[in-house]
């Protein structure tokens, strides 16, 4: 059993960060959001759209775009314009409208210069906001993102993550983004905790990693910060409880 | 001996438009029992450097020896030479395929045509050396497995052949923190316990610290950086220019050196940080800052 009797309420505009071990049932609860896979039991539902109803298939991805682990396996396209246009294209869409996509989904992925690139000439960061802007060009309403930093060097990181950040302050965008780097959860405003195909945390960043003993216990980490804050305070020294960033412990040291 | 590659240049698709040089006269020497990282972006030439060291590619113009042995050399020696240096690549679990983790790891040494009793032993070994039980694990599906220990197995696979050189490629990639952890001791235990000569390529810097004695930081094709962990990660504008970023302890401290902390930044684990901070709050005489 990959899910366990899941309830999970993701609102409109949100930040979601998953967390969980290899196997805990993540990625099978992300598959979930767009119809990849459907529930044995138990009721998914995408801006109120049954995932089980076949005729909403659409509709659902539509609404709910995926970014994947590897970036060479998302991109299909010979020229990175091309490969953003395939998604409004299948849905028919006219096609000044698919140039205007376009060029509005390059622009907010900071891709724009790169529109005239073959594919396997980017970077894996770059690959990674292609396919990102890929969903956005057809109108997606929440991104859904599966590791999508795992194979990128620490540039190609930064990038795709503040790419997704900047979606979602200035576009509304909701993520839903899954990841084992504690530092790019510590970016969402809400984490969830899986185990076992259980969700057996949920709640701010601060209050998750301010227990880095009971996330220690499930396999997990938390980000440095919040680590040498917690070894400096059983040294004795006198800090404010949850501190999850560098700023943050910066603050709290040299006040 | 060591692995020596001399003068390397490799050209690929060499005499076509798509022509592109990915190394540019690399010389470099990995000792016996050494521990290297390389490091580099996407695109820097440490893929096709590794892809050296078993001689999966051979130069365009320079040669890479192993145990003194020219790998691109026609004769059985080539061969031989080759054959002691293992390649665990990138998601090395998506290559497994047998029924059992057992006929799995035993697939290389099969192929040796080593006897019955020798795979035997060498399965044995390796799956202890990766820490999954012989008899718990040696029938079961590597389907079945968890994805840290589907790399394990994957890995165990490589270490069946004996290899005197062992290259790994993004180890950790994908593995949750625990299993992240686990891998990473046992690698560096192949290291002190087994004398192996391990060659590690990684965008975490944050293991390469930990791990490795020497770090090679790849740009555009030629080696950037050459130096002990403690001086590589320090060199703050030649790791801006390699495309990498410092290791999240060396950047934690930095901001608080920057916030007027007189704290010393060569710290790799959280332990050495929590040490260097409580450090300089003493020197402070209690006061924080």
């Amino acid at each position: 059993m990959a899910l366990d009797h899941v309830d999970l309420s993701i609102e409109e505009g949100e930040f979601v960060a998953i967390l969980g071990t290899n196997g805990s049932g993540k990625s099978t609860l992300a598959k979930q959001l767009n119809a990849i896979l459907l529930p044995t039991s138990g009721v998914c539902r995408v801006a109120g759209m049954d995932t089980r109803a076949a005729e909403r298939l659409w509709d659902i991805r539509q609404t709910v775009g995926m970014v994947f682990q590897n970036p060479d396996n998302q991109i299909i396209a010979a020229i990175v314009e091309d490969d953003v246009a395939f998604g409004p294209e299948n849905l028919g869409v006219p096609s000044d409208e698919i140039r205007r996509r376009v060029d509005e989904s390059l622009a907010a992925v900071g891709m724009t210069s790169f529109r005239g690139f073959a594919p396997h000439l980017l970077s894996g960061g770059q690959k990674q906001r292609v396919a990102i802007a890929g969903t956005l060009a057809m109108k997606t309403k929440c991104l859904v993102l599966d590791e999508p930093t795992a194979m990128l060097d620490p540039v190609g990181r930064r990038e795709v993550l503040e790419t997704v950040r900047r979606l979602h302050r200035e576009s509304g965008i909701t993520v839903v983004y899954i990841t084992h780097f504690m530092e790019e959860a510590a970016a969402a405003q809400r984490i969830v905790v899986m185990e076992d195909g259980k969700i057996v945390e949920d709640g701010s960043p601060k209050a998750i990693f301010g227990r880095v003993d009971a996330m220690r216990k499930r396999g997990l980490d938390v980000p440095l910060a919040a680590e040498v804050a917690w070894k400096l305070q059983k040294q004795g020294i006198q800090l404010p409880e949850n501190i999850v960033t560098n700023e943050e412990l910066a603050v709290a040291l040299c006040r | 001996m060591p692995i020596e590659l001399r003068d390397v240049t490799y050209t690929y698709m060499k005499g076509t438009p798509f022509e592109r040089t990915a190394l540019q006269n690399v010389s470099l020497t990995i000792a016996d029992g050494s521990l290297t990282a390389i490091a580099g972006h996407t695109g820097s030439g440490k893929s096709t450097l590794v892809q050296h060291l078993n001689g999966l590619l051979h130069p365009t113009k320079g040669e890479v020896l192993v145990d003194g042995v020219n790998l691109a050399g026609k004769k059985e020696e080539a061969g031989l030479a080759r054959r002691k240096v293992g390649m665990v690549f990138q998601y090395p679990e998506q290559q497994l395929f047998e029924e059992t983790v057992a006929a799995d790891i035993a697939f290389g040494p099969k192929n040796l045509e080593l006897s019955e009793d020798e795979v035997n032993r060498r399965v044995r070994s390796a799956m202890e050396f990766v820490q999954l039980d012989y008899e718990t694990y040696k029938d079961v599906s590597p389907f079945r497995l968890s994805g840290g220990q589907m790399r394990r197995v994957a890995i165990a696979g490589v270490l069946a052949l004996k290899p005197d050189y062992l290259v790994l490629d993004e180890p950790t990639a994908g593995l949750d923190p625990q299993a992240r952890e686990e891998l990473l001791r046992r690698i560096v235990d192949l290291h002190r316990k087994k004398k192996l000569t391990i060659i590690v390529v990684s965008h975490n810097m944050e293991d390469i610290a930990r791990m490795a004695e020497r770090v090679v930081f790849m740009h555009d094709g030629h080696v950037l950086v050459d130096a002990p962990p403690s001086k590589a990660f320090l060199a703050d504008e030649k790791m801006r220019e390699a495309g990498l970023t410092a290791p999240p302890t060396v950047a934690l401290l930095s901001i608080l050196r920057d916030k007027g902390l007189q704290v010393d930044a060569d710290a790799f684990t959280a332990d050495e940080a929590v040490k260097r901070i409580l450090k300089a709050i003493q020197k402070k005489g209690g006061a924080k800052c």
